[in-house]
């Protein structure tokens, strides 16, 4: 089972892009299981949700305290929230963020995990025209974990939003997809 | 049969749409919000018609339009929650009380106060002797199933209905669920035929004041349809199986149980948690499995009995209990188990949307089976928190609000003095 925890603000969508990756595995014949972390939600607030994919049925309904997988919308929370609570060594972080891991001051507690970055507010402002990070950094998940396709985080968007949204966010996922490729092939090639 | 990735609040009101209901009075409280919402919408965009929705001023009017309408043979559905169905507990009486089919989803919250959002059953266990049958789910699959069921039963029995499915837990998890065609609901769910009308061609009067020539009579039959309900709970589960290919409903179902020294007995989503624990338990060689109560009312005395009786011990889970007692599902277990010699712990688990984690199941079935438990547990319960607040208690008359104190002792924000 593969286990994912959205962190993220009352307003940019976490709920969605839970339920979002949870269709992607869906459309991949996979089990999913998407749930939000139940508080009284508002506007700005500090907002948790979860997805579980796995190949078989999904019966467990405790809330996942040892994610494989992380995604922070929101980079401000990384001081106000304890985020990285219960990540599993080795698990896939990506944060929403134009900056640096040195500029956020993660440089060096990324040891234990893999981390990376994308400018989903950026590409979504770009390509959606609106500054919702929740599509794109699914594009961007699925290009770091594989945990489901491009085509499938797509063709979810598709479902979920009307044409133009979805077309808008359908791209700020691909281009996240592509901008996550690119960290990765570097780190190769530094390596 | 569609297969679809989506909210269960969503997959109970698709469904619900498809048994036809002709009147649907509602008003909105989390977290059933979206089952009606919902409804509403299908109802607005005439994907569900002919149906009058009706926005209503408060829970009790909800039943109460819901009372009149079942009277005058209308196929009628709400939902509500929490202090939602305390509001309308006068008319749920009624409701029973007259023999009237209405079919209502609690989407099961706590009871304030303290005020609290979050999923326990507090709630539906008040209504326990409400006079309404009362079945649970396990998952959003059933949770949808058991609306087609409910009012086959409802109708067939001239008894209410209550499908009760953990807010948040089931209501806002998005899952898979196996929809069921129109025309599959429409061949299990015949048109409703009321054994009592209000029709001005043929009029009757209906709620007749009934002193005590003939009160305890009435009322016994209310208790006796119950107990006809015992026989056509499993039928019509039976039949649904037979229609839809799939296992929902019943009166329970066992897990892993048959040769299980440790029995855990619990109603609703907790199950799914339950059973993974169990299947690590059992590859460790552990004598151990669970009984799924899907009706709570009727009771099904008989089928708990034979389910539990090669028990060495019984853990009840249950997420409310009797203040001043103990648990409520134990004491009904007890009763079902009386003179054979299974031990019964209760255990209070997961109020107020405290999660049950499998951590926190596989310690509790460990101490079980070493009967290392007293009749009465708490799960993960924060003695410390407790015992301070009573020292405060003890040391200062003025000691102030509970909930208050202990919020600040945890470290979250309550309104007090500052």
């Amino acid at each position: 089972m593969f286990q994912v925890r959205i962190h993220g603000r009352g307003g940019q969508g976490v709920v969605t892009a839970a339920e979002l990756l949870a269709l992607a595995a869906f459309l991949e014949e996979r089990h999913a299981q998407a749930f939000p972390s139940f508080g009284s939600e508002r506007t700005g607030a500090p907002v948790v949700a979860f997805c579980r994919i796995d190949d078989r049925e999904i019966r467990v309904r405790e809330p996942i305290m040892e994610p494989d997988g992380l995604i922070v919308q929101d980079p401000t929370l990384l001081h106000q929230v304890d985020v990285f609570g219960g990540m599993k060594p080795g698990g896939s972080i990506l944060i929403n963020t134009g900056r640096s891991l040195a500029e956020l001051g993660l440089a060096e507690f990324a040891g234990g995990f893999k981390v990376l970055t994308v400018p989903a507010t950026e590409l979504a402002r770009e390509h959606v025209g609106r500054p919702l990070p929740n599509a794109a950094l699914l594009g961007g998940f699925a290009a770091m974990t594989g945990a489901v396709a491009l085509d499938s985080v797509t063709t979810a968007i598709s479902a979920r939003f009307p044409d133009a949204v979805a077309r808008g966010n359908a791209a700020a996922a691909t281009a996240a997809h592509a901008h996550v490729l690119r960290q990765l092939e570097g780190e190769r090639d530094a390596a | 049969m569609p297969l679809k990735q989506m909210e269960g609040s969503r997959a109970v009101a698709e469904t619900v749409a498809m048994c036809r209901p002709g009147v649907i009075p509602a008003y909105p409280i989390s977290p059933q919000t979206h089952i009606v919402e919902a409804l509403s919408e299908l109802v607005r965009t005439g994907d569900l018609a002919p149906c009058e929705y009706v926005n209503v001023e408060s829970e009790f009017a909800a039943m109460s339009v819901a009372i009149g309408a079942s009277a005058t043979g209308a196929r009628t559905y709400t939902a509500t929650a929490s202090q939602g169905l305390l509001f309308m507990v006068e008319a749920l009486y009624n409701a029973s009380g007259l023999g009237l089919p209405i079919v209502m989803t609690v989407a099961n919250r706590a009871i304030g106060a303290p005020i609290n959002i979050w999923n326990d059953h507090s709630d539906s266990m008040s209504q326990r002797d409400s006079g309404w049958l009362q079945l649970y789910a396990e998952t959003n699959q059933e949770a949808a199933d058991l609306h087609v069921q409910a009012f086959r039963l409802a109708e067939q029995l001239s008894l209410p209905v209550m499908v009760c499915m953990d807010g948040f837990i089931l209501t806002h998890a998005f899952e898979r669920v196996e929809l069921p065609t129109q025309e599959q609901v429409d061949a299990f769910l015949p048109a409703f035929e009321p054994r009592q009308l209000l029709d001005p061609a043929e009029p009757v009067s209906i709620g007749a004041m009934v002193g005590p020539e003939a009160f305890t009579e009435v009322r016994y039959l209310m208790h006796a349809k119950q107990m006809m309900a015992l026989d056509a709970i499993p039928a019509v589960a039976a039949e649904f199986t037979a229609a839809f290919g799939r296992e929902s409903g019943g009166l329970l179902r066992s897990y892993r149980a048959e040769d299980a020294e440790t029995i855990v007995v619990a109603l609703g989503s907790v199950l799914g948690t339950i059973e993974d624990v169990i299947d690590e338990l059992r590859d460790d060689g552990v004598s151990i499995g669970a009984v799924a109560v899907k009706c709570f009312r009727p009771w099904p005395y008989d089928e708990i009995r034979a389910a539990l009786t090669g028990a060495k011990r019984v853990v009840v889970i249950e997420k409310a209990f009797a203040v001043g007692a103990g648990g409520i599902v134990g004491q009904n277990v007890r009763l079902a188990l009386s003179g054979l010699t299974p031990r019964v712990y209760d255990v209070v688990a997961g109020l107020g949307g405290r999660p049950i984690t499998k951590a926190s199941l596989r310690r509790l079935f460990g101490e079980a089976r070493a009967d290392a438990l007293g009749r009465l547990t708490f799960l993960d319960l924060d003695t410390d928190l407790v015992a301070r607040e009573l020292e405060r208690m003890g040391a200062d008359r003025r000691s102030g609000p509970h909930a208050e104190n202990m919020l600040r002792d945890v470290g979250t924000v309550a309104a007090g003095p500052v």
